[in-house]
């Protein structure tokens, strides 16, 4: 007897090594975001201007009280890494579900529908690529004032290009397949069409979208926050870590590498969860 | 051709249309702009004041006309801050920005194509390999962080290269490296993906079995063909590397539209953000608008859809 479909799906998840390493990593840092008060061995907020700068403990100045070293303030920084990890994760999640929520709903219309629907929506589209993001996302924010909600709803309004792109083409592929037919015959409103048997059936192509936008997401709420008009200090956002930690890089290369390095980190990881999950999925597609 | 032309000249000057107005309407609506003129201690009436004088108290929409009529004759008013023409402004840093995608085009360009041609003829090989790695790394490396990094290693350890301005060409080799590896994965995998293809077409058999070197049968014969979606590609990947100069800009001090965008924002000097936001727009409306033309010279194909 041939192994079962989720017997067959769940080895070849665990038989591939990028998505294992993908998703350790990011329910690693996810466990250590939520665990942040108990797993924080200092405040980060808290000052201590006589402790200014303390290089890491690998350093031979460095002590194990401030394994990671302190900043220009005299802040932990271990603590510091570890509740970035929060707004990390905090901001790729909703600006991403924000903004899959309005790009499927643009792909799957035009998709479906074509003709005139398809043109505007691939209007928008062109439209919204046209734009650059970062130096919106900037004006926007300055005008508003800078905000952690601020960014997600910022970064969720213009990052949905990406969902639109491959919903639409997904749905096209799908839309004149017998079963849409069949659903078309028997009765089904348009509605239940869509949402019953074309989402579900793209859910996979969705899924690894979701992942690459949320590394974008993350990416560029840092970005933003290393710009000064991303996530407002004191939050340590890694980017802004990153900012404040610029002008000591040169004796104190800690400061920027280590956050760098975590942003990096968390990045490469959801993209390897993601680029594997293409490959499990529809490996047709593998370039 | 003619026809599809036209057709796609007219959408590309209706998307550059509703980007001015997108624009426009989200600097108007997401803040009081005279508000954020004055400063945060000015007094009512300054506010007032600062509102009549820029001419903020017209309905939004007269605004509109008011500056698109004048935007479309290249003027686009005078900067807040610096009482100069924005146009004069934009026209002095554009030569700096353009230089800058420029050399970081050349230098994605030059090194995706030899790693994308490697891995296509040796698939699975390490260099193969290499590539994949090197691509998967580029995506998520942060390109701040990474201008960083080049400049504490090569401006500071190394001493090799300058590390802010822009007087000099070498003032341009950490800027552009930083800015165009992340343009580098979607260049490697377009090329690997074409090459394979190409090398298994029944011409490129008849080229190798003519007696052609190696060499010339991939350069000459099968590259040729393979690029033409790179070119596209690139098109659009220039146009992103101009939106995203002002994290480079701002990180290597180079003196170039991104920079002067982030100035602008941070003093709420709304008339040269408006226009930056602008201007790189068309340029990348007119950028895609090339590769599609382009492309439908090179692939006929195209022009009938």
């Amino acid at each position: 007897m041939p192994p079962s479909r989720g017997a067959q799906l769940r080895a070849r998840i665990f038989g591939h090594t990028t998505v294992l390493i993908g998703a350790t990593v990011i329910l690693a840092v996810l466990a250590v975001a939520l665990a942040a008060p108990w797993l924080a061995p200092h405040d980060p907020f808290a000052q201590d201007l006589s402790q200014r700068l303390i290089p890491p403990v690998w350093d031979a100045r460095g002590s194990w009280t401030h394994i990671f070293g302190t900043d220009q303030l005299g802040r932990d920084y271990l603590s510091r890494l570890i509740y970035g990890a929060r707004i990390s994760l905090l901001v790729g999640t909703t600006a991403a579900a924000m903004s899959a929520v309005i790009g499927t709903t643009l792909g799957v219309l035009g998709g479906y529908f074509g003709g005139r629907a398809d043109l505007l929506v691939t209007f928008i589209i062109t439209t919204r690529l046209a734009l650059p993001v970062i130096l919106v996302a900037l004006a926007v924010a300055a005008l508003i004032g800078s905000s952690l909600n601020i960014v997600i709803a910022v970064l969720g309004l213009l990052l949905w290009d990406r969902f639109a792109v491959v919903t639409r083409s997904a749905t096209m592929q799908v839309r004149s397949l017998d079963y849409i037919a069949a659903a078309r015959a028997i009765g089904s409103s348009t509605a239940r069409i869509l949402l019953i048997e074309i989402l579900p059936n793209i859910a996979n192509v969705l899924l690894v979208v979701a992942t690459l936008e949320m590394a974008q997401a993350i990416l560029l709420e840092a970005t933003l926050s290393f710009l000064g008009l991303g996530i407002p200090p004191p939050a340590p956002s890694w980017g802004l870590m990153v900012a404040e930690g610029k002008e000591y890089m040169f004796f104190s290369p800690w400061v920027i590498t280590i956050p760098g390095a975590a942003l990096f980190g968390l990045v490469l990881a959801i993209n390897l969860l993601g680029d594997g999950l293409r490959d499990i999925t529809a490996p047709e597609s593998r370039a | 051709m003619l026809a599809y032309c036209a057709k796609r000249t007219i959408v590309a000057l209706l998307v550059a249309l509703t980007v001015s107005v997108i624009s426009f309407a989200l600097l108007h609506l997401s803040g009081d702009l005279a508000q954020a003129l004055a400063g945060p201690s000015a007094t009512a009436a300054d506010v007032a004041q600062v509102r009549e004088a820029y001419g903020l108290d017209r309905p939004i929409v007269v605004q509109y006309g008011d500056w698109i009529a004048r935007a479309v004759r290249g003027d686009f008013g005078e900067s807040f801050f610096l009482k100069v023409p924005v146009g004069e402004l934009i026209a002095d840093r554009l030569p700096v920005t353009l230089t800058l995608g420029i050399c970081a085009l050349v230098f994605a360009l030059a090194l995706s194509l030899p790693l994308g041609v490697a891995a296509a003829v040796k698939p699975n090989s390490w260099l193969d390999r290499l590539a994949l790695g090197l691509s998967v790394l580029g995506q998520a490396l942060p390109s701040f962080w990474f201008a960083l990094i080049l400049i504490i290693m090569f401006g500071l350890k190394l001493r090799w290269l300058p590390v802010s301005g822009s007087s000099t060409w070498q003032h341009f080799v950490l800027p552009a490296i930083a800015l165009g590896y992340y343009a580098t994965p979607a260049f490697m995998r377009l090329t690997r993906a074409g090459m394979l293809e190409v090398l298994a077409s029944d011409y490129i058999r008849t080229a190798r079995a003519k007696g052609l070197r190696t060499m010339s049968v991939l350069f000459k014969h099968a590259l040729r063909n393979a690029i033409i979606p790179v070119v596209a590609v690139a098109a659009v990947q220039f146009g992103f590397m101009l939106g995203g100069s002002i994290v480079i800009e701002s990180v290597f001090s180079l003196h170039g539209v991104g920079y002067l965008g982030w100035e602008a924002i941070s003093r709420a000097d709304f008339p040269v953000v408006q226009a930056i936001v602008l201007i790189l727009a068309c340029i990348y409306v007119l950028l895609t608008l090339l590769a599609d033309m382009l492309n439908a010279v090179l692939d006929p194909r195209i022009r009938v859809r």
